[in-house]
């Protein structure tokens, strides 16, 4: 019996070692699954909120244009256009058109969306030049990429 | 040798790992931003052939709604001023259910067309809201089809099927016609 006495009494403590492993475990999902922003964006990005927003379903078919007043001082106050890592002339965007679609695949060629990620600064003119040159390339489906708008007046 | 026995326990306590990868964890939790793809999405018209003339569309006035911006962000609608943008979502939900009840609103909502145009110089956080309002109203009328409110209808799921027949049937009675015209250029940048 006094054998089995000091044996239960030995180690009461539950093994903890295993717990670093399962939080390492979580923390790579994480660092895995959470895309870090591609592009570093060189214009204001303060979009305005909208009501009655729809998601898009496939991310892959998404390509992004950003719009407004530069960040630095540098490139001017006038509002001007980002694609990828770079600003982009409006004479360019339709070859853009072209490159981003040819990263599709055949298929979904046509189901391209273009993101405009537009600053509430920006006048409607730039923005409208940009739709006509999207037409132009037959970039048809476009979305004004807006966060939710939280109704707290009411 | 005998010492090494002496020792007994040589782990390393590992305890305060699972504290240092907490820490870590929190840490990609807070600065990792999910890129939302969310927004108000529209088709635009394809490009015109410039072999052929434009072709000549004639609508019947009543079927028109028409929203003017100009550069100062003063708004126009149907040839009145009007100062609230919010307000105009009862307007365009009016416009379109009306089915020929009022003559100066539409005949029914396959022939309504919302038309908004802008200046260059408009500003394009007015235009936005311009255009969530009138698509606002869209959902609107599509919900009430379906006896659900506008945002039960967004929450629908086009994947599936039951849904999907369900969208099919609200976009069959309010095809949504909102036309975005080319700006003018009288206001400048």
């Amino acid at each position: 019996m006094s054998k089995f006495k000091k044996k239960s009494q030995s180690s009461q403590d539950i093994p903890t070692a295993a717990l670093p492993d399962i939080i390492f475990m979580l923390l790579f999902f994480f660092m895995v699954t959470t895309v870090i922003r591609e592009d570093e964006i060189l214009v204001e990005q303060s979009l305005p909120a909208a009501e009655d927003i729809t998601k898009l379903e496939r991310k892959s078919l998404v390509s992004y244009l950003y719009v407004g007043q530069p960040k630095e001082a540098k490139f001017g106050t006038e509002p001007l256009v980002q694609a990828n890592d770079a600003f982009i002339r409006m004479d360019e965007l339709i070859l853009w058109v072209t490159q981003e679609r040819d990263k599709l695949d055949e298929v979904d060629k046509n189901q391209m969306t273009v993101s405009l990620k537009v600053d509430k600064d920006t006048k409607m003119g730039i923005v409208s030049d940009v739709q006509q040159e999207l037409r132009e390339a037959n970039a048809l489906k476009i979305m004004y990429n807006t966060p939710q708008l939280v109704k707290d007046d009411i | 040798m005998a010492r090494s026995k002496n020792r007994g326990n040589q782990e390393v306590n590992a305890g305060s790992m699972a504290d240092i990868a907490f820490l870590l964890l929190i840490f990609f939790l807070v600065t990792t931003q999910i890129n939302s793809d969310k927004g108000l999405q529209i088709k635009l018209p394809p490009p015109l052939d410039p072999t052929q003339p434009p072709p000549d569309i004639k609508m019947k006035d009543r079927n028109i709604f028409k929203i003017l911006i100009n550069s100062n962000d003063q708004l126009l609608v149907e040839d009145e001023p009007l100062n609230d943008p919010y307000a105009l979502r009862d307007m365009v939900h009016e416009f379109i259910t009306n089915n020929g009840v009022d003559p100066k609103q539409s005949d029914s909502p396959q022939d309504a067309v919302v038309s908004i145009k802008a200046d260059r110089g408009t500003s394009y956080e007015l235009f936005i809201q311009v255009l969530d309002n009138a698509q606002g109203a869209y959902y609107k009328a599509r919900g009430g089809v379906l006896g659900i409110s506008g945002e039960e209808y967004l929450g629908l799921d086009a994947k599936k099927p039951d849904e999907e027949k369900m969208i099919d049937r609200a976009k069959d009675a309010y095809p949504m016609r909102i036309s975005i015209a080319e700006p003018n250029k009288l206001g400048g940048q």
